[in-house]
């Protein structure tokens, strides 16, 4: 007690300014904080709002229709998506889950293994846009039209780095010992990736399609010189196809009320769909560790 | 060092290993290995820590060729046949030679496909033999009782000294000839210790067993041969009652009686 | 239950329970021999997949390029000419609407995702950690669409009426401060897009500090708060100092996700391929925006490869900031020890 009695002026002085410089460090802290979740809750609050509103059977049932219009919907967008992220997601998964086996099992002292990975990592944060230039110039300047299956090689490209990297990460974290063990066996190579290191990896390599699939659900930009859109309802996937992003890109950026609603009723299923099946990949992680 | 084994004349030699040296890159870390362990016995191997004995272990069934750095020369013979440069396809000579880690590792699936998934990589046995043999590896090691209404649950939901009793049954169930056990027991409680340890008596009847143990205590007890290594060296070889009670060495003696760990 | 083993020759009833059942010892390998090299193939060709993708994109933008380049060559960079009808391009406009947006969103995200990875590693109390970690990255998962339409919808007629319009009546008498918030208050321009942008990589960029400042090993925190540091002396003199090259390799992910983005940019920029003023104010056009709304329509031709030199010169600017950003990542990991 006495200590602090005689502790002189300086230490008490800069003592107090310590403790003012933390306080006053830590409320700016708190204060980004709450900065940031406020934008980002006001803009999924007025998403919902907006978006329920305009939600209604006819959205899934009828197509888009033409400006001002009293009915219709986003029946063609919906499918056109469902199908093009569906196909896209089935191509692009055993592609990087292969890539993914390369990279941890075999490539991890090679320098093909090295360079994949670093190449990987930027192919990941890429504009997508780009992606979208790229399909163009191979696909749709070759067959001279736009279509559904350019979309989904566009959307494809972008799965690929996003399961390659899940799929390393997940793989790196099974222990040596149980591959060793499955080799102590006299099981071959091939068989130990498949049958033990890959099962051991399964959720969270699930995990990572399941965040491709919710990230591709989401991108505009690939589709819109790839599947093109389409005011039309079609399954046909060698034609230009709706997709909810390009449609509500369209719908919203123009000066027309039906329009606009339908835009915030899509945008309000994207973000729904989006969320859930984040929500669904944590979940399904979490319970299997 | 050269410690030519001297095995009594009527015990038969299941692995002889000569002039072993063995590499991590640029290091030496096994040097000139002479020994020849006995059929049918346990053979226990004991040292301070980086003495090598695991290192040495592992080159039995060739596991450092997974890891491109490490290296050995010299030969390991197996019923006469040098295993190191055998022709033979490396997982047919993996599945005479059945080894058990530290820390259990069962498989991600259920505990009779664990034991099934060795053998299904060398037999096609119709599902009552595939069911015999399952029975019979839990039985041979000690868990049928603790399983037999569980089989179908996955291998991780047993407790620890369970799954290491797994691991061995998993390995027992291809029939291999020779089984190494690495610190088998360093992870699990005295009960469960003691368990392995009555098991390992049980299974040198058929198989020669080698075992790696930090615990000199352990290796007193279950083991009819010990090996005492040191820095890469092999220092002495004997049989166990012989090399506790009057060691040759007296690095051997210095170690056994606690002087250094 | 000896009865259901099978009799076996070598055994009597003593040791029935140690016979070996029947079945011959491992001679030949079920698998088939040719499996592991099918399988190492399939992956290592996976790999080579995702090279030949890069070296395809930058083949593709290149020669789609091509027509621009031998046309304009490198005063493209520096024309703010955009005239479809004349086939005459430069891409001064664009480039300056990609950076100016980038930067402005850097300004704002940055300190605000800095904040927020201190929050969730300092100072949020335990049972508020997780669930506001999760919120984050959730936030981080929404498309960019919704971000981009929200702004102009929402938001852009709110930041008119309360930021734009009392900020240009405040500086509309000062010299040079004047310029940079004159031009229409309508809610579309280069700050708003910058707003958006900031808005959206927040989530982003504080998972990513995060994520970097964690990688501090608690001993070392514990050291500093032993000897009595207070939790603001913590961060700044232990954990700053040991992560700072996570922390910029993070800020430039950050650049390379914002320097590529379309939506949220598109909808509020304008797409005004002018530079007429350098009002924050005014209508102007990004790369990826001017991509969005011209492409599709753009002839075959100049119109199209000049866009597709845009694409190029994107392309080559997040590719350089992301190798950065990755090699800045990697070396923090580094620092902490290697795996298995």
């Amino acid at each position: 007690m006495s200590a602090f009695a005689t502790m002189d002026a300086a230490r008490m002085g800069m003592h107090r300014k310590r403790k003012v410089m933390n306080v006053v460090a830590l409320t700016l802290a708190l204060g980004a904080m709450a900065f940031g979740l406020f934008w980002l809750i006001w803009i999924l609050i007025e998403t919902v709002r907006l978006g329920v509103g305009g939600l209604a059977l006819s959205v899934f049932t009828e197509s888009t229709p033409p400006p001002l219009a009293e009915t219709g919907g986003l029946a063609n967008a919906i499918v056109g998506s469902l199908l093009m992220v569906s196909l896209a997601t089935a191509l692009g998964t055993p592609i990087g889950v292969m890539a993914g086996v390369y990279l941890a099992e075999y490539g991890k002292t090679t320098w093909l293994g090295a360079v994949t990975g670093f190449i990987n990592d930027i192919l990941l944060s890429a504009p997508s846009i780009v992606i979208g230039l790229f399909i163009y110039a191979a696909v749709v300047a070759t067959t001279k039209t736009f279509s559904g299956y350019a979309g989904v090689l566009a959307l494809a490209l972008i799965v690929i780095p996003v399961v390659v990297r899940t799929t390393e990460n997940m793989l790196s974290l099974i222990p040596n010992a149980l591959r060793e063990a499955a080799y102590a066996l006299g099981t071959p190579k091939w068989k130990v990736i498949a049958s033990v290191t890959l099962k051991a990896a399964r959720a969270g390599v699930i995990t990572g399609v399941l965040l491709a699939l919710a990230r591709i659900a989401g991108e505009t930009a690939p589709l819109l010189f790839t599947a093109l859109s389409n005011q039309f309802f079609t399954a046909n996937m060698g034609e230009p196809m709706a997709s909810l992003p390009v449609t509500i890109f369209k719908f919203a950026m123009s000066p027309y009320q039906n329009w606009q609603e339908l835009a915030w009723a899509g945008v309000f299923l994207i973000t729904l769909g989006v969320l859930a099946l984040n929500i669904l990949a944590r979940v399904l992680f979490r319970n299997k560790h | 060092m050269d410690t030519r084994v001297n095995l009594p004349t009527n015990e038969k030699v299941k692995i002889s290993v000569r002039d072993l040296n063995f590499y991590y890159g640029g290091f030496l870390a096994l040097k000139n290995i002479n020994l020849d362990i006995p059929e049918r016995k346990v053979t226990a191997f004991i040292g301070p820590s980086g003495c090598g004995k695991s290192t040495l272990l592992r080159v039995f069934n060739r596991m450092f060729e997974l890891y491109p750095e490490q290296r050995a020369e010299g030969s390991i013979s197996l019923d006469g046949e040098n295993i190191l440069k055998s022709k033979m396809d490396v997982t047919l000579i993996r599945a005479k030679i059945g080894m058990v880690f530290q820390k259990p590792t069962p498989f991600p699936m259920s505990i009779y496909d664990n034991i099934a998934f060795g053998v299904r990589l060398f037999e096609t046995l119709p599902r009552v033999e595939m069911d015999e043999r399952v029975e019979w590896a839990l039985k041979k090691s000690a868990l049928w009782n603790e399983v037999k209404d569980k089989l179908n649950q996955s291998g991780s939901s047993l407790s620890g000294g369970q799954q290491q009793r797994l691991c061995i049954a998993r390995g027992i169930a291809i029939k291999p000839e020779v089984l190494l056990l690495d610190e088998p027991c360093s992870a699990l409680d005295p009960i469960s210790t003691g368990k392995i340890e009555e098991l390992i008596h049980e299974l040198k009847s058929d198989y020669t067993v080698m075992i790696v143990t930090h615990n000199m205590q352990q290796a007193a007890r279950c083991s009819d041969y010990t090996a005492y290594m040191y820095l890469g060296d092999l220092v002495e070889f004997g049989p166990t009652n012989e090399l506790f009670m009057k060691p040759k060495k007296k690095d051997t003696e210095d170690y056994i009686t606690g002087r250094f760990g | 239950m000896a009865a259901t083993l099978p009799a076996s020759s070598y055994s009597d009833k003593k040791n029935m329970e140690r016979a070996s059942p029947s079945g011959d010892p491992p001679g030949r390998r079920r698998v088939l021999p040719w499996a592991d090299t099918a399988f190492s193939i399939l992956a290592q060709g996976a790999a080579w997949i995702t090279l030949l993708l890069l070296v395809g994109i930058i083949l593709s933008l290149v020669v789609g390029a091509w027509p621009a380049i031998m046309e304009f060559g490198l005063g493209f960079l520096v024309s703010t000419e955009w005239d479809p009808v004349q086939l005459k391009f430069g891409g001064l406009v664009m480039i300056y609407g990609t950076l100016m947006t980038s930067f402005i969103a850097l300004l704002i995200a940055v300190p605000v995702s800095f904040g927020i990875a201190i929050f969730l590693t300092e100072l949020s109390p335990g049972w508020l950690k997780r669930p506001l970690g999760v919120a984050i990255e959730l936030l981080a998962a929404v498309p960019s669409i919704v971000y981009g339409m929200w702004g102009l919808l929402v938001f852009g007629p709110i930041l008119a009426t309360y930021v734009q319009i009392p900020l240009q009546t405040a500086f509309s008498d000062v010299p040079y401060l004047g310029a940079l918030f004159s031009g229409p208050p309508v809610g579309i321009g280069i700050l708003s897009a910058g707003i958006i942008l900031a808005i959206m990589i927040i989530p982003f960029i504080a998972a990513v500090m995060r994520d970097v400042f964690e990688t501090t090993p608690a001993l070392l925190k514990e050291s500093a708060y032993g000897l009595g540091s207070t939790t603001w002396e913590v961060v700044g003199k232990v954990v700053l100092p040991y992560t700072k090259t996570g922390v910029v390799g993070a800020i430039m992910l950050g650049l390379g996700r914002a320097l590529g983005e379309t939506m949220a940019v598109t909808f509020v920029i304008g797409n005004f391929n002018q530079l007429d003023s350098l009002s924050l104010f005014q209508a102007a056009n990004s790369i990826t925006s001017a991509l969005a709304n011209e492409f599709a329509e753009a002839g075959e031709g100049l119109h199209q490869a000049s866009l597709i030199y845009l694409g190029l010169i994107l392309f080559l600017i997040t590719f350089v900031v992301l190798a950065l950003s990755k090699i800045l990542l990697s070396r923090l990991r580094k620092g902490e020890g290697s795996r298995t």
